[in-house]
């Protein structure tokens, strides 16, 4: 078996919703370079929901497939339905990492929490709960 | 177009090689510590293999020779060897350099628990000893000095006729992990003090899962497997005979054709290199001259070599890369850190090991190649952003 499934080969080969959104509502950014990942999440927000979302990446084919994959997976979600999304759900989605890239995926979750984040700070709205006081992992 | 660019790796069998396993797989099928007539027919093939080692590395008699199954085993049993064979005479030092081969590191640090001290030499920033460094690192207790003769990820080539000196000078045991230098460069073990060497058949167009340890007469070797009496009871288990003839016959043709393949596969290096100059940011590693001949590994500042390496694959290139990502440890290399270069200049390398089956048209795709992709993976990247914003600080100058 290779490596990467098909759908990671998939997304990192055509990665979705690469770039930069100039005014963005939330930016989140997480990772390092001393770590060799870095993502970062540009999030458009009307009505609570997110019309549009883009990413940068700075990290290995898993670091690109799940950002991409993350973006797809909160692409015209409600801001409620983007802060559910897991890393395990990312993974699911890529039909599985291997057991040492699953960080990738953590990283993933973690950027858009950290655009979340970004974006109730901004925007003065009430922060939801689970978002309050959140950390993203060590890498 | 497809280009294997991954030598270093492993080579391709080559077809005398291939000829040679076949040959011995149809007709030499015989024990060679039987003494019937097969047995000994098989014993002739497996002579004659020991002779064509012994002359291709200037040994002086073929029972010098020992065979094992690979690179590994042969660094393991010439450390440990060593280490065990003259801590009865005090002797509880050892000195090597911290960008060996993990087979290397990982017996140090092996005997460490068993009460041996190691000195981890570090290279200069070319990654090449400084011999001051070897001579002062040697002490009344030193056991053996390990060296590699040329660095498997970024291919400096170490002063082993200085080193070599030394030792002997100094009456220390000196052993080279040669396995990426056997066939590509000369070897001559008694001229350059060598008082043991590692090889592997696979690194020379040879089979996998065959090695060589040579180590001179008068050193005393310890089992690292146990069992029968064979290669002269110092490496038990059934001899693999048509791996070992077929890589003495791999190491002979390398031997033979080295001069030409030398200077072919270097000017396909240097082609290589004047070719990736011109991207900013990026640096070769290793000495630019002291390398093995077709050594290239690159750092590229701002993106990541395993998401570079995956991308040239799609388009038929296939390297490797330094970077943590590459690594089960999820540490980058430990030989890029370790000659000083930055983690960050770490994550972004990828090494091409060249061959004298590479051609100039595919040196030339992969110039093209590799620049497209960096481009690609520098516009998809914050870090790359913000190197450029100066929000980060560059670790790799603009111009080599």
């Amino acid at each position: 078996m290779s490596l990467y499934t098909d759908k990671v080969m998939d997304h990192f080969e055509h990665p979705r919703n690469v770039g930069v959104i100039e005014d963005a509502d939330g930016i989140g950014e997480v990772g390092n370079p001393l770590c060799g990942d870095i993502m970062k999440m540009y999030l458009k927000v009307e009505d609570d929901r997110i019309v549009d979302v883009k990413f940068k990446t700075f990290g290995c084919g898993s670091a690109i497939a799940t950002s991409s994959m993350a973006t797809e997976l909160i692409k015209g979600k409600t801001l409620d339905e983007a802060l559910e999304l897991t890393n395990k759900a990312v993974v699911e989605a890529l039909d599985g990492l291997p057991a040492r890239k699953i960080h990738c995926s953590v990283l993933a979750e973690d950027a858009i929490k950290a655009a979340l984040v970004d974006y109730y700070t901004k925007s003065g709205k009430e922060m939801p709960e689970s978002l309050v006081g959140f950390e993203p992992h060590e890498d | 177009m497809r280009v294997y660019a991954d030598n270093a790796a492993t080579t391709y069998l080559s077809k005398t090689a291939r000829d040679k396993l076949i040959e011995c797989l149809d007709n030499f099928n015989g024990n060679p510590n039987s003494l019937h007539t097969d047995g000994q027919r098989t014993q002739e093939v497996l002579d004659e293999a020991r002779a064509i080692v012994a002359g291709c590395i200037n040994a002086k008699n073929p029972n010098e020779i020992y065979f094992t199954s690979g690179g590994s085993e042969a660094d393991n049993q010439a450390l440990i060897s060593a280490a065990r064979g003259l801590r009865n005479k005090g002797k509880k030092h050892l000195v090597t350099l911290n960008i060996e081969h993990h087979a290397i590191l990982h017996t140090m640090a092996k005997l460490e628990k068993e009460g041996f001290e190691v000195t981890y030499l570090k290279p200069q920033p070319n990654g090449i000893v400084d011999i001051e460094d070897v001579k002062n690192a040697i002490r009344e207790d030193t056991a053996l000095v390990s060296i590699m003769f040329a660095n498997n990820e970024m291919g400096a080539i170490q002063p082993i006729p200085e080193i070599g000196a030394i030792c002997k000078e100094k009456h220390v045991l000196f052993h080279t992990d040669a396995v990426q230098a056997a066939a590509h460069l000369p070897i001559d073990v008694q001229a350059m003090n060598i008082d043991m060497l590692s090889m592997s058949g696979h690194k020379f167009h040879g089979p996998k899962g065959v090695g060589i340890l040579y180590a001179r007469n008068g050193i005393r070797l310890t089992n690292v497997i146990e069992g029968g009496a064979q290669e002269r009871g110092k490496r038990a288990g059934t001899v693999n005979v048509p791996g070992i003839a077929s890589m003495a016959v791999a190491l002979k043709e390398g031997c033979d054709n080295m001069e030409q393949n030398m200077s072919k596969v270097r000017a396909l290096r240097d082609r290589l290199i004047e070719g990736l100059k011109d991207i900013p940011y990026s640096q070769l590693n290793g000495d630019p001259v002291k390398r093995l001949p077709g050594n290239v590994n690159w750092s590229f500042e701002g993106v990541e070599g395993e998401s570079l390496l995956l991308h040239l694959d799609l388009y038929g290139i296939e390297c490797s890369s330094g970077s943590a990502c590459t690594s089960e440890s999820l540490d980058p290399s430990h030989v890029l850190t370790g000659m000083g270069i930055p983690v960050e200049a770490a994550h972004g390398s990828l090494r091409f090991s060249l061959d004298y089956e590479n051609t100039e048209e595919q040196i030339d795709y992969i110039i093209e190649k590799v620049h497209s992709v960096v481009e690609l993976y520098r516009s998809m990247s914050p870090y790359w952003e913000d190197l450029q914003n100066g929000i980060r600080e560059h670790c790799i100058p603009e111009h080599m």
